[in-house]
């Protein structure tokens, strides 16, 4: 059930920007070997904070308007939004325990 | 009553053997997990050191703070490891290195090592996510790039400012942008960006390249790839992200501005080894002197791959230094530790 959900620039704003709760997105691509490291610690963490905080994640060669939007020029890249805006980002692999201590901060 | 410690076993353990039960100094040590071999770096040398020691039956643990791989993780492809006539993929190399070696047993473990301290003969290695007691260590912690130290570098990094070009250059499609350095890694990386760029400049500070031969000639042959030679770039320049850089040319003095909307830069490597100093013995550049065998001057403590002097830095002789450690450090525990 927690499983990162795809969302596409056309899902965007009804799963990202209204959703009730914050909202972690992992931009990734398939060629992006950092990003298949992040993919599974992402998974993990989507269970820690189901209910606390939705995730999903956006494909960034297949919706570029997004990723255009927020000027994503490196992957991976999460952001974290709250009421529509984005309120964290975290560039490139990090630790699991690192990820988590960001986003403890973001959502407090 | 014999007092004197056994070798691979802790101060907390010969203490405890006395009259008086008394806590360990380090309260650390007795939460540290056990094994026969920790190996610090998940790249090449480390993930072989790794197939090695758990082949040799050697409860092994591989210690990583990033992405499995290190360097060649982040490589579109690596064309010089023999028996792939077509390359591979330096991510997906690094991943069967890994499948192999947890096939026989070896462990993977994330967190960053902080110190190794020598303790009653073993040596307890330190990260940030909890500590190892092993009887053997090998070192593979690889070379990470170097930065330029310039203003905006730091700032505009994930912006524009990128270290990697398979990671970062699909964002770049059609855009005019910057490599910097004259050595392999940048002429295979600013190849890697025109398959996207609409424009390559390479902007190196001597007037020729350091890059081995065949590469020159495919950078040269590339329509898209143009030389800005004698020339360091002294800022970067953009608010949200990158849109240009500002050059000086080291000849005539001159400064220029280049407006691009990427730097990728490749200008060296540093071995990780800040951690070590005091430990082992380096070079001037960090890098870790060794035996043939690959033996650190610290008993139970070994270095290979990238991370010590004389490394010919490619994933075949990192590869054969990780497994010269591993059998080195099997010897060391059989004669060692009776096992």
């Amino acid at each position: 059930m927690a499983k990162p959900k795809e969302v596409t620039d056309a899902t965007f704003e009804q799963e990202v920007l209204k959703a009730p709760h914050p909202v972690l997105v992992d931009f990734w691509a398939p060629w992006c070997g950092p990003c298949r490291m992040v993919a599974p610690i992402v998974e993990e963490l989507a269970e820690e904070y189901d209910g606390k905080v939705n995730f999903v994640k956006l494909n960034t060669d297949d919706n570029p308007v997004i990723a255009s939007r927020y000027g994503i020029r490196s992957i991976p890249t999460l952001l974290v939004f709250k009421g529509g805006e984005p309120v964290g980002q975290i560039i490139g692999f990090r630790l699991k325990s690192d990820l988590r201590r960001r986003l403890d901060a973001v959502i407090a | 009553m014999q007092t004197r410690r056994r070798p691979g076993e802790t101060s907390a353990q010969t203490l405890d053997r006395g009259r008086v039960k008394v806590r360990s100094p380090t309260e650390r040590t007795k939460l540290a997990q056990d094994y026969d071999v920790v190996i610090i770096g998940a790249g090449p040398a480390g993930l072989t050191a790794g197939l090695y020691a758990a082949r040799a039956r050697r409860k092994t643990i591989l210690l990583e703070r990033n992405v499995t791989g290190g360097q060649i993780a982040l490589t579109s492809l690596v064309e010089n490891y023999p028996g792939f006539p077509d390359g591979v993929n330096g991510f997906d190399l690094a991943q069967a290195m890994q499948q192999q070696a947890e096939k026989y047993g070896m462990e993977m473990g994330y967190g960053e090592v902080t110190a190794i301290e020598p303790k009653g003969g073993r040596q307890l290695v330190k990260t940030t996510e909890g500590d190892y007691l092993a009887k053997a260590v090998i070192i593979t912690g690889g070379a990470d790039y170097n930065r330029l130290g310039v203003p905006g570098e730091e700032r505009l990094t994930g912006r524009g400012v990128s270290y990697c070009a398979t990671c970062d250059a699909a964002f770049f499609k059609d855009q005019e942008v910057a490599v910097v350095g004259g050595g392999d890694a940048a002429m295979d990386e600013g190849l890697f960006v025109t398959r996207y760029a609409s424009k390559v400049y390479v902007i190196h500070r001597r007037d020729q390249l350091r890059a081995s031969k065949i590469l020159q000639e495919r950078a040269f042959a590339n329509p898209k790839m143009e030389f800005v030679w004698n020339t360091v770039v002294t800022e970067i320049l953009g608010e949200e992200s990158v849109t240009g850089l500002r050059l000086r040319n080291v000849v005539t003095g001159e400064e220029s501005t280049l407006p691009v909307a990427a730097i990728f830069i490749f200008i060296g490597l540093h071995p990780n080894s800040d951690y070590l100093k005091g430990l082992l013995r380096m070079d001037e550049g960090g890098h870790i002197y060794v035996s043939d065998w690959m033996e650190t001057e610290v008993p139970g403590i070994f270095a290979a791959g990238d991370i010590r002097v004389n490394s010919s830095r490619q994933v075949v002789s990192a590869g054969g230094d990780g497994a010269t450690a591993a059998i080195k450090a099997d010897h060391y525990i059989t004669d060692h530790f009776k096992g």
